[in-house]
């Protein structure tokens, strides 16, 4: 019988991802805690499990790679090597390859165009390297080194492996495990213990009567051989034995191109080919010739890894589930209610019928809510992706920053996680390459040499709010203002606000950076940010005070899906207005209106002068009420951008679930989105942004 | 249905490979479309306008949660426009993976058409846009226009297709 291992495969590499995460967050933390043998432990058994299950599944690149990785890691483990920078470079750079592989695996999994394989050669020849230092000394400076340089003395080791009788109902296989054994070194002797084996007739062919004794020549410690019986557990007896310390023979081979199963591979002969090419220096063609060897290689790969990423499963605790199941078991019995009283009604029971039609109602919006709970995801997930970034960014600027987090729990519309990274990303580099002086320049500003950056998450009203906070240099509003004047944004005399003329960062290709570098500072990617953000329904404010810092604080929706609105009228058609964006509402007096030469409007409010946008002419509807004094304007914000918006009447606030209008149709400016109501009718979604560019639209198209 | 017939019918659309038509009046004129493309008729209901659309595009409608838009075939092939009757249907139909309504006066039938039946579209002369047809079919006296949805939408692609 064949058992379709496919979706056990694709469950191993959803757990890859946190095992990965895992791997990174514990060398990141070990950079700051070196020897933490806890920690240790954590990163070496979350690199023990990818090896582990990548074997079981048959992906063999991935087992291959993570078990030199896993070497590395045990040296360290046992203290043979210490936590310094360089070694945790290169574990880090060691996971990513390893997370280019997992990707590779998980497009091939899914029948997509293979993803590109990473260079794993000249990783795992450095990873080689660093076996074969003796101590804790910085990797040899020759490459070309590498393959003639002596292994680590090897030892002799003897193991006693006898199974349990009830070993193979765990599902163990002795088989691969002598072959991993067999894989670390070189074997001497195997010898087989049949006395156990009872006669013919009272054999249990599901039983293990067999035991084993191997002689070992390996470069492993012991450890490393433990490690491969690590799963066992109670199911068998070991014994294991140090002999005297074996002088190396000439001919052997490092450790993990001997023996065992890693040969059999097909592609063993034209890796391990590159592995040499790689080590004698030349990585560029190793490069090009490793995917040959392991997985096809094709272009997509940014996309292949998006798209995987973005329809990845979502883990629900079973607590969340339990209440849906809850609330849909009542929903039944409410609904039972309702068909009851219907199939066999009379005038008497219309109290009745009312009563269960509010218990239908009731249960609906409670499930509602909880369906709506089971896609809000910690947004912690995206932030665990960030401490590497800055540590390797501030690296590379010659910065000294320190990335502090704040508020991970806070759950947001996965939809909404997913795509908050990369605007996130950007204001993270931002606030590295622009906001954080050099060391020196920190120092003779009075400040610690120490940068900090923090990145802190809270849930305030229906909002949730993400903020990037340096205490660097901050904007230099002089600057921004000149850059704008120059671009013909502002004019000189302009009396513009700070707050104003920080918005000038969003600007397309808008840079004041006096040297572009490879962070940032081209002037591409803020005005990226503020679309990103705002297609989520959200905005960006930016605080600065020069020599400061800066904080840019980003407000998003809780959910996609689902939107607090205020319903209004306009000429007898209903719409709905995001609640997020409504300031106040009032029906302006006759003195409080002016009108300006360009025939825009604007209406005074308190001491505000705010320009007056008619919704109906905006959206083309007849029949509205076009005097002002006998309708409402509603005060709507935008970027800090106050409007006052002028509409028929207001009939009252409710939730309502959005639909797009692209799916059938296309994007209309102005509106957002669509949703049915109650009697089943379609209220279209105003969009405030939408609507100011219309009018802006609209008064530049006057101006011609 | 005969299959052997519709096998050896040349046709002009060859992703059709039925030759079975719903036919509709819009003015005084029978119209056709390829039953395949058809997902269901509906009564006219209600339209929710849509700001700043092209005239032809009457308002979305709710279709089972879903929100759908309704063209009005009258002012799409420059007819003119029409109150709804009580014959007034919308019928519903598949472009470009999309789900479109088409507003027509009412539903007349379904045909089969056989080869010989079917003319391609005569040339009216300037002034008259048969770009729309696909060709012509003749059941007795009755002379139908075979609509080409695709163009019917995919004119302004930007819009609808």
């Amino acid at each position: 019988m064949q058992i379709d291992l496919t979706p056990f495969r694709r469950a191993f590499l959803d757990e890859c991802v946190e095992h990965i995460a895992a791997l990174e967050d514990g060398l990141l933390r070990l950079e700051t805690a070196p020897g933490d043998a806890e920690l240790l432990g954590s990163v070496f058994r979350a690199a023990h499990s990818i090896k582990g299950g990548a074997g079981s599944f048959g992906f063999e690149p991935v087992a291959h790679f993570t078990h030199s990785l896993e070497n590395l890691l045990d040296r360290m483990r046992t203290g043979a090597l210490g936590a310094e920078r360089a070694l945790v470079d290169l574990l880090l750079r060691a996971t990513d390859v390893l997370k280019g592989l997992l990707e590779c695996a998980r497009a091939h999994e899914y029948g997509q165009t293979d993803a590109a394989a990473p260079e794993t050669a000249a990783i795992e020849a450095e990873l080689a390297r660093w076996m074969e230092q003796p101590g804790a000394d910085a990797p040899a400076a020759s490459p070309a080194s590498a393959s003639a340089a002596p292994s680590a003395a090897t030892q002799r080791y003897t193991v006693e492996f006898a199974p349990a009788t009830g070993f193979f109902s765990t599902g163990a296989d002795p088989l691969l495990l002598l072959e991993e054994l067999a894989s670390l070194g070189e074997r001497e002797a195997l010898e087989v213990d049949f006395s156990e084996l009872p006669h013919w007739e009272q054999l249990d062919p599901e039983c293990c009567y067999l035991s084993w004794r191997i002689q070992l020549q390996s470069a492993a410690t012991l450890s490393a051989l433990r490690d491969v019986f690590m799963f066992v557990g109670d199911e068998a007896r070991l014994r294991f034995e140090t002999l005297a310390s074996a002088e190396r023979a000439p001919q052997a081979a490092p450790a993990r191109e001997s023996v065992g199963a890693a040969a059999e591979r097909p592609s063993a002969e034209a890796s391990s080919a590159v592995r040499a090419n790689a080590a004698s220096g030349a990585p560029g063609e190793a490069g090009r010739a490793a995917p040959a060897a392991g997985e096809p290689r094709s272009s997509g790969r940014s996309a292949a890894s998006r798209s995987s990423s973005e329809s990845a499963s979502i883990r629900v605790s079973v607590e969340k589930v339990d209440q849906l199941i809850n609330v849909i078991g009542e929903l039944v019995i409410s609904q039972s209610m309702v068909a009851d009283v219907v199939s066999n009604f009379s005038p008497e029971r219309l109290a009745q019928l009312r009563e269960a039609v509010l218990a239908v109602e009731r249960n609906t919006r409670d499930l509602q809510e909880r369906v709506m709970a089971v896609r809000m995801v910690p947004i912690g997930s995206i932030f665990s992706r960030y401490p590497r970034m800055v540590r390797d960014l501030s690296a590379q600027l010659g910065k000294e920053v320190r990335l502090e987090l704040e508020g991970e729990e806070t759950e947001l519309d996965k939809g909404v996680v997913e795509k908050i990274g990369d605007p996130l990303t950007h204001l993270i580099r931002n606030s590295l390459d622009h906001g954080i002086e050099p060391p020196a320049a920190r120092e003779a500003a009075g400040k610690p040499r120490e940068g900090v950056v923090r990145l802190r998450a809270f849930t305030e009203g229906g909002s949730v709010f993400v903020e990037i906070q340096d205490d660097g240099a901050g904007l230099d509003t002089a600057r921004i203002r000149a850059k704008g004047v120059e671009k013909g944004l502002l004019r000189a005399d302009d009396s513009w606000s700070d707050e104003q003329i920080h918005q000038l960062i969003f600007q397309p290709a808008f840079s004041t950076a006096a040297t572009v570098s490879d962070v940032s500072g081209r002037g591409v990617g803020m005005d990226v940010v503020k679309k990103n953000v705002e297609s989520l329904g959200g905005s960006v404010v930016i605080e600065s005070q020069r020599g400061v810092g800066a904080r840019f604080r980003i407000k998003l929706p809780l959910t996609l899906a689902i939107l607090d609105g205020l319903t209004l009228s306009i000429g007898g058609q209903l719409f709905v207005l995001p609640l997020l964006s409504i300031v106040e509402s009032f029906r302006p007096k006759r003195a409080a209106l002016k009108s300006l030469l360009a025939g825009g409007e604007v209406v005074l409010v308190r001491d505000e002068t705010l320009p007056l946008l008619r919704a109906h002419a905006l959206l083309g509807i007849p029949d509205a009420q076009t005097d002002p004094t006998r309708a409402l304007t509603v005060v709507v914000e935008n970027d800090g951008r106050r409007v006052a918006l002028l509409v028929d009447e207001l009939c009252g606030q409710s939730q309502v679930v959005i639909k797009n209008l692209d799916a059938n149709f296309r994007r209309v400016e102005g509106v957002m989105g669509a949703t049915i109501m109650g009697d089943g009718r379609v209220a279209l979604i105003l969009d405030v942004p939408g609507l100011m560019r219309l009018s802006s639209g609209r008064s530049a198209a006057l101006a011609l | 249905m005969n299959e052997n017939e519709l096998m050896k019918n040349p046709s002009n659309n060859p992703g059709d490979d039925a030759r079975q038509f719903l036919t509709f009046r819009l003015a005084e004129q029978e119209y056709g479309v390829p039953i395949l493309r058809v997902q269901e008729l509906r009564g006219y209901s209600a339209v929710t306008p849509i700001p700043n659309a092209p005239a032809h595009v009457r308002g979305v409608m709710n279709l089972r949660g879903a929100v759908m838009p309704v063209i009005d075939l009258r002012t799409r092939l420059g007819l003119e426009s029409a109150p709804p009757t009580k014959f007034t249907v919308i019928v519903v139909v598949n472009v470009a993976s999309k789900v479109v309504g088409l507003i027509v006066d009412a539903v007349n039938d379904v045909l089969d058409f056989d080869e010989r039946s079917l003319e391609p579209t005569p040339s009216l002369g300037a002034g008259v846009n048969t770009g729309f047809l696909t060709g012509m079919a003749k059941q007795g006296e009755r002379l139908i226009a075979l609509l080409d949805i695709e163009r019917v939408f995919g004119i302004e692609p930007a819009q609808v297709a």
